[in-house]
């Protein structure tokens, strides 16, 4: 009986959430450090945001209008959410689920920010929302917003 | 390609410019005149006795600021009494940020029972001629001879989730740095944080 409670607790407390949400992967900085160094003639447009941050959230309809234009071809759009941890089911999911985004999502997890914010970008300060471009050597970083024209402007040349 | 040029040429020149802007470690710090949550004016020189400032740019909406108030306060607790004092400004628009107003301010001020002020910068350029970026970011300062040296620039610590997890404890070590007469090692830290909301003309 004991046992069983203890397995009913565990199911309930211990769900893995690669099984529940395959979606959206919480990983640390080591294992996401990938994403950034690809030669692959791939455009990358990373995204560093989070559901709380005002001026991520209005600027994400116009990422998702880029990843919906490119989204076949060479280019590949990364969201990467900086939510806190317990905010996956709360806030990150639903707001993902809300949003229908299109682009796919992570959430980065990994409070030791200062180990890691320099090897996005020496630039970086640490403030979201914050976008990373690059295809091979071509790269460009920016702290702040975006518009569509302006993901547009550096986006096209880098298509084939 | 013309194009494309130009614009990292700008973003490049933007970049370098808001960069070139605000203090560096070694830099003197000026002083400010700025209003608190309970309607005064609170300038460092009210404090002729401190050794220090732990001046800390924060604010009401960000969950980052949220996640350290309770470290902001211990720190207040702990370093007020050893000279240093905790003085927290909100540089957010609160047109912009409308959680970030001053009657805001004052109803969480008044909640969370803060021990140290909490400045409103009202026309923002407190935050700007410190070169604050985000909150929380902290600026430690150092009273030497008559100045105020900053000598410590980032983070509280190197969790911003949980308190009890970190490990580096930036700003405590870099007091206790001090008050042996050495200088803070690191100096400079950084951190996630939300942007500071201000109406780019």
């Amino acid at each position: 009986m004991l046992v069983n409670i203890l397995i009913l607790l565990n199911a309930i407390f211990y769900q893995p959430v690669a099984e529940s949400n395959s979606k959206i992967a919480i990983i640390d900085f080591e294992t996401f450090q990938h994403y950034l160094t690809n030669e692959n003639d791939t455009v990358y447009v990373i995204n560093f945001w989070a559901t709380w941050c005002a001026p991520c959230v209005k600027e994400l309809p116009d990422f998702e209008k880029l990843n919906q234009k490119y989204g076949d071809k060479n280019f590949k759009m990364l969201l990467v959410s900086l939510d806190f941890r317990k905010m996956y089911y709360t806030r990150l999911i639903p707001f993902i689920e809300e949003n229908k985004l299109s682009a796919e999502v992570i959430l980065l997890h990994d409070p030791d920010a200062n180990a890691w914010i320099d090897k996005v970008d020496p630039s970086w300060s640490g403030a979201i929302p914050a976008t990373l471009i690059y295809k091979n050597s071509f790269r460009l970083f920016h702290e702040g917003d975006y518009t569509f024209d302006e993901l547009n402007t550096i986006v096209e040349p880098l298509i084939y | 390609m013309k194009r494309i040029f130009s614009l990292i040429v700008f973003i490049l020149v933007f970049g370098f410019t808001l960069l070139a802007q605000g203090y560096k470690v070694g830099d003197k710090a000026m002083d400010f005149r700025l209003i608190n949550v309970d309607g005064k004016m609170v300038s460092m020189a009210d404090y002729p006795d401190a050794k220090g400032f732990i001046v800390i740019f924060t604010c009401n909406h960000c969950p980052y600021s949220i996640a350290y108030e309770d470290r902001k306060i211990a720190l207040s607790k702990r370093f007020e009494p050893m000279g240093y004092p905790v003085i927290a400004i909100n540089p957010n628009d609160s047109t912009l940020q409308p959680q970030d107003s001053y009657s805001q301010m004052i109803v969480r001020a008044n909640k969370k029972q803060f021990p140290y002020p909490y400045l409103l910068d009202a026309d923002q350029s407190v935050f700007k001629t410190y070169g604050a970026t985000r909150t929380p970011h902290v600026f430690l300062l150092n009273k030497e001879s008559n100045d105020l040296i900053v000598r410590y620039i980032g983070a509280i610590d190197n969790n911003y989730e949980d308190a009890d997890a970190a490990t580096e404890k930036y700003v405590e070590n870099a007091i206790k740095a001090l008050e042996n007469g050495k200088l803070p090692d690191p100096d400079f830290t950084k951190a996630v944080g939300c942007t500071i909301k201000y109406k780019k003309s």
